[in-house]
């Protein structure tokens, strides 16, 4: 009987894989020419020699900055309003606060829902063209996910520390303060570190709508056909993304290192 | 508040208050040059002419447009926008297992008497490198690159969403693959079994649950890509939401906004089906 549910579920998954491919009608010919190959090779040929200009490269270090505070400002504020939204959010353990989980868990879900970019083209009306725009943006969704994720790691702690100080007659703040937020910190932290490896990721490519830093930069010169620049920023992309990643990692092995 | 206890009787003080206000005035101390980095002005968006364009906006949500001809267009779009995800997944598994299932070290045979040989271990090395290379690169910069070749459309999203998961997928496939119960595949290959039957017969059963959840959330992240990726051309909800946000016409963009979280709704029962289904086993 599993088995063949299992055999129904995975028949179904490939039917519908194949119904995407179908109704998308891709153009493999097309991607395969040799001549389309050529193409894309002399394209990325044209990233060399890239742009080393001292002028350009100041320019260049402002917007990669601009990036990285993004994506940093962004995970902060996110961080600060999932640890307040979480709080409603979370399941409590002696059934107090019913009445405001479900609006709490609504608004997670609608901030976590919309995409960055959507948030940050939305953003761009009331903010105006800017990193700031990118940077709420950021915050916005993140804020959904880690509110979300928090107010389950909160549900999932191990409920003994926080029982032993309530039985002490400690009121609601000092049970939350010095008995469950000393228990999920680590993981806490550890998502909020790997939400910023993705927002270095995201705050990159949010500029191609207007919202300040390296992507703002790479639709400009791109659109300018101006390729040895646009091969710099490219290159200023990825070596941010490396170094959050290796900070990230970094802070991580930190964290778990026993003592 | 540690400054306010710390003011309080020894017997009540915050054992850790000192560690706390560190903490906040280290905070304070990166938070002051990225509020400035970020010309982090909110108040900027009080002003009045910018209230009045934020508020003509807003009132515009409700009701959120539903005539038949635009809802047939957002079912198109979002028809749209699954399928790019969709598809790019399925490519980037065809890269990231052959990728995961080379660069893993659970599957050395050399491993087995001691260190790795030389030779599969530049071949690991190089894997991971590859898989980096990958997965640095933004999918939209994957796409802008691909647009040259194939033109705008669904199939530069699709290869660039592939590549990138590709990369994504192959290291943490990886990385799960290492960390569950290496004792049967060992066992398999030190009995002489081929590398792809210890990876079947011992490592698989041991890690699919784990990979499928993964594999699902990142699905979802997909999804998302698809949309960003929409903003550039490759169609979809985001170049939808790109028209509607630019026109200003806010109860399209109502009607958008319900798409998306019912869309992000849906991928979340999804997973929790599927996760109750693997528990069955």
């Amino acid at each position: 009987m599993a088995s063949r549910w299992r055999l129904f579920l995975a028949a179904s998954l490939f039917l519908a894989v194949g119904l995407c491919f179908w109704s998308l009608d891709l153009q493999w010919a097309a991607l395969f020419a040799p001549e389309s190959l050529r193409a894309m090779g002399r394209f990325l040929a044209e990233f060399f020699p890239l742009e080393t200009g001292h002028a350009f490269l100041r320019k260049l270090a402002g917007a990669s900055l601009e990036t990285l505070a993004m994506s940093t400002l962004g995970t902060l504020l996110a961080t600060a309003v999932a640890a307040v939204l979480c709080l409603p959010a979370a399941r409590a353990a002696d059934g107090r606060g019913v009445l405001w989980r479900a609006p709490a868990r609504l608004l997670l879900n609608v901030l976590r829902s919309v995409p960055e970019i959507a948030w940050a083209s939305l953003l761009l009306v009331a903010a105006g063209l800017g990193p700031m725009a990118g940077t709420l943006a950021l915050a916005l969704h993140t804020a959904g996910v880690l509110g979300r994720l928090f107010a389950e790691a909160i549900e999932n702690a191990p409920p003994g520390p926080a029982l032993a100080l309530r039985v002490q007659g400690a009121t609601a703040p000092q049970v939350l303060l010095y008995a469950t937020v000393p228990l999920v910190a680590p993981q806490l932290l550890s998502y909020v570190l790997y939400r910023w490896e993705n927002n270095i990721r995201v705050a990159a490519v949010l500029g191609i709508v207007g919202a300040g830093g390296l992507g703002q930069m790479l639709a400009f010169h791109l659109a300018l056909f101006q390729m040895g620049r646009t091969g710099s920023v490219v290159a200023a992309m990825l070596v941010l993304v490396l170094l959050v990643d290796a900070l990230s990692h970094v802070a991580r092995r930190a964290m778990t290192r026993p003592g | 508040m540690s400054a306010g206890l710390a003011a309080a009787p020894p017997a009540r003080r915050d054992p850790a208050w000192s560690g706390r206000l560190a903490m906040a005035i280290a905070v304070a101390l990166v938070l002051w040059p990225l509020l400035v980095a970020t010309e982090f002005t909110p108040w900027t968006m009080l002003d009045a002419h910018s209230l009045r364009v934020t508020g003509r906006f807003l009132g515009e949500f409700y009701p959120p447009a539903l005539s038949a001809e635009f809802l047939e267009l957002v079912a198109h779009a979002t028809g749209r926008t699954i399928a790019i995800a969709t598809c790019g997944v399925a490519l980037a598994l065809v890269l990231a297992i052959p990728l995961s299932l080379v660069s893993t070290a659970a599957l050395s045979v050399s491993r087995l008497s001691g260190r790795m040989a030389p030779v599969p271990f530049a071949v690991r090395l190089c894997t991971r490198v590859l898989m980096v290379g990958l997965r640095t690169v933004p999918e939209l910069v994957w796409a802008l690159v691909l647009v040259r070749v194939v033109g705008l459309g669904p199939t530069s999203g699709v290869l660039a969403i592939a590549l990138t998961y590709g990369g994504l997928l192959g290291k943490v496939y990886g990385e799960i693959l290492e960390s569950a119960d290496a004792h049967a595949a060992r066992s398999l290959l030190v009995n002489g079994s081929g590398r792809l039957a210890a990876f079947l017969h011992g490592l698989l059963p041991n890690a699919s649950a784990e990979l499928c959840s993964y594999t699902l959330y990142r699905w979802e992240c997909a999804i998302r890509s698809s949309v960003i990726l929409g903003f550039v051309g490759a169609g979809g909800l985001g170049q939808m939401m790109d028209t509607s946000v630019k026109m200003l016409a806010g109860n399209e963009v109502a009607t958008l906004l319900l798409v998306f979280v019912g869309l992000v709704a849906l991928a979340d029962l999804a997973s929790a089906a599927a996760r109750r289904a693997l528990r069955e086993d």
